[in-house]
C-alpha cells in the first residue's frame, strides 16, 4: 500500500499546473481557430508552382 | 528596480497570485474601451480575429502591469492601496513578475500582429514601452506630472481597439485616446487630496506635495475644462451621435460644477466635510468613462437599425 501524503504545497503546485494548461490549451485552440478563419477569409490563393495552370491557358487562348 | 524582497521560501504561489500580476481590475478597463474603440470603428473584423485583438491587447496590459509591479516593488510595500500586493506580500518574486511580464509583453505583441495587423501591434509595443519604461522607470518618481504621463499609457487601447480593425489611425482614434487622456489626471489628483499619506511615504512626486493642494485644485479645472471640451467635441464626429450627445453634455456639466466647487474651496473647508467634494468628483469620474464608452457603444450597435449616429 502506497502512502499519500499530501501537504498544501501539492495543492498549490496542482493549481499552478492546472491553471497553465489550461492557458495552453486555450492558446492553442485559438491559433487553431484564428488560422482556420484567417484561411478561409483569404480567398482562392494560386501559387506559381511550375504546374500548368488551366485558368491562364483559357486566357491565353482567347 | 528593488532590492526589497519579502518572498516567503515556504509559500509556494498559487496561479491567482500570477493572475494578480497582471492587475486584472486595469484589464477589465482596457479591454472594455479597445472594445468600444474596435466595435466604433467602420471596419468590421471577424468576430474570431476580433475577440483575439481585445484579448492579446489586454495580455499587453496586463504584462505592463507586470512590469510595473516589479520595478515598483519597493514602493508598493509602503502604500496601504498596494502592500497586499503580490511581490511585497511575498506571494511571488520579483524575478517572476519581470520574466512573466517579458514573455507576455512579447506574445501579446506578436500574436496581435498576426491576429489584426502589424500597425496595432506597433502601438501596442509602445503602449507597453511608454508604460513600463518612460512612467514606471523613468518618470514617475521623478515628476509631479507622472499622472499625465501615465494616463497617456491608460489611454492607447481604445486607439488600439480602432488600428487594429481599420489598420490606421484617424480623428475619432485620437479623440477617444485624448478623452482618458484628460480624464485620467484630474481623477488622480482628486484622490490624492483625500489619500493623503500614501504617496508621500512612498516619497512618490504628487502634484499635491510638489506644488501644494491649491495648486492641485487649480490643475484638476483646467484639466476638467478640457477634458469636457473633447468629450463634448468626440459627438461630432462619426462616432458619436445624439445619444452620446445627450451623456456628454449631461455628464461634463456635473463635472464642471464639481470641478469648480473643488478649486474655490481650501484646506479648512474640505477637512471639515472630510473631502466630500473631492470623493465625489473621484466617484462620479469612474462612472464618467465608462458611460462615455458606453455611449460610443450604444451609437455603434445601434447604428444598423438607424438609429445611432448623426444620419
Amino acid at each position: 500500500m502506497s502512502i499519500r501524503v499530501e501537504s498544501d504545497l501539492h495543492r498549490r503546485r496542482r493549481s499552478q499546473n492546472i491553471g497553465v494548461a489550461v492557458c495552453l490549451v486555450s492558446f492553442i485552440g485559438l491559433v487553431m481557430v484564428l488560422s482556420l478563419v484567417k484561411i478561409t477569409n483569404t480567398g482562392p490563393v494560386e501559387g506559381y508552382d511550375h504546374a500548368p495552370r488551366p485558368a491562364l491557358a483559357d486566357e491565353v487562348s482567347q | 528596480m528593488t532590492e526589497v524582497s519579502h518572498h516567503n521560501s515556504d509559500y509556494d504561489p498559487v496561479f491567482g497570485d500570477y493572475v494578480a500580476l497582471l492587475k486584472p481590475r486595469v484589464m477589465s478597463l482596457v479591454v472594455f474601451t479597445a472594445f468600444v474603440g474596435l466595435m466604433a470603428a467602420p471596419v468590421a473584423l471577424h468576430p474570431v480575429e476580433a475577440f483575439s485583438a481585445i484579448l492579446f491587447i489586454a495580455i499587453g496590459a496586463g504584462a505592463s502591469g507586470s512590469l510595473n509591479m516589479w520595478w515598483d516593488a519597493d514602493i508598493d510595500a509602503v502604500m496601504r492601496r498596494t502592500k497586499s500586493r503580490p511581490i511585497p506580500s511575498g506571494r511571488t518574486t520579483p524575478d517572476a513578475a519581470l520574466g512573466l511580464g517579458v514573455a507576455l509583453s512579447g506574445l501579446s505583441v506578436l500574436m496581435l500582429g498576426l491576429a489584426a495587423n502589424w500597425h496595432a501591434a506597433g502601438w501596442l509595443a509602445f503602449t507597453i514601452f511608454f508604460y513600463a519604461v518612460v512612467y514606471t522607470m523613468w518618470l514617475k518618481r521623478a515628476t509631479p506630472q507622472n499622472i499625465v504621463i501615465g494616463g497617456a499609457a491608460g489611454a492607447f487601447p481604445p486607439l488600439i481597439g480602432w488600428v487594429a480593425a481599420t489598420g490606421s489611425v484617424s480623428i475619432e482614434a485620437v479623440l477617444m485616446f485624448a478623452l482618458i487622456f484628460m480624464w485620467t489626471p484630474p481623477h488622480f489628483w482628486a484622490l490624492a487630496l483625500f489619500m493623503r499619506s500614501d504617496y508621500d511615504d512612498a516619497k512618490v512626486p504628487m502634484l499635491t506635495v510638489t506644488h501644494g493642494r491649491p495648486k492641485t485644485r487649480l490643475h484638476i479645472l483646467v484639466y476638467a475644462i478640457l477634458q469636457s471640451a473633447l468629450a463634448v467635441g468626440l459627438a461630432f464626429t462619426s462616432v458619436g451621435g445624439v445619444i452620446y450627445l445627450v451623456v456628454a453634455l449631461v455628464c461634463n456639466v456635473i463635472v464642471l460644477k464639481d470641478a469648480l466647487r473643488i478649486w474655490r474651496r481650501d484646506e479648512f473647508v474640505a477637512e471639515a466635510d472630510d473631502f466630500k467634494v473631492e470623493r465625489a468628483f473621484f466617484k462620479f469620474s469612474l462612472l464618467y468613462l465608462f458611460v462615455h464608452f458606453l455611449a460610443i457603444l450604444a451609437e455603434a450597435l445601434l447604428a444598423p437599425y438607424g438609429l445611432g449616429g448623426w444620419s
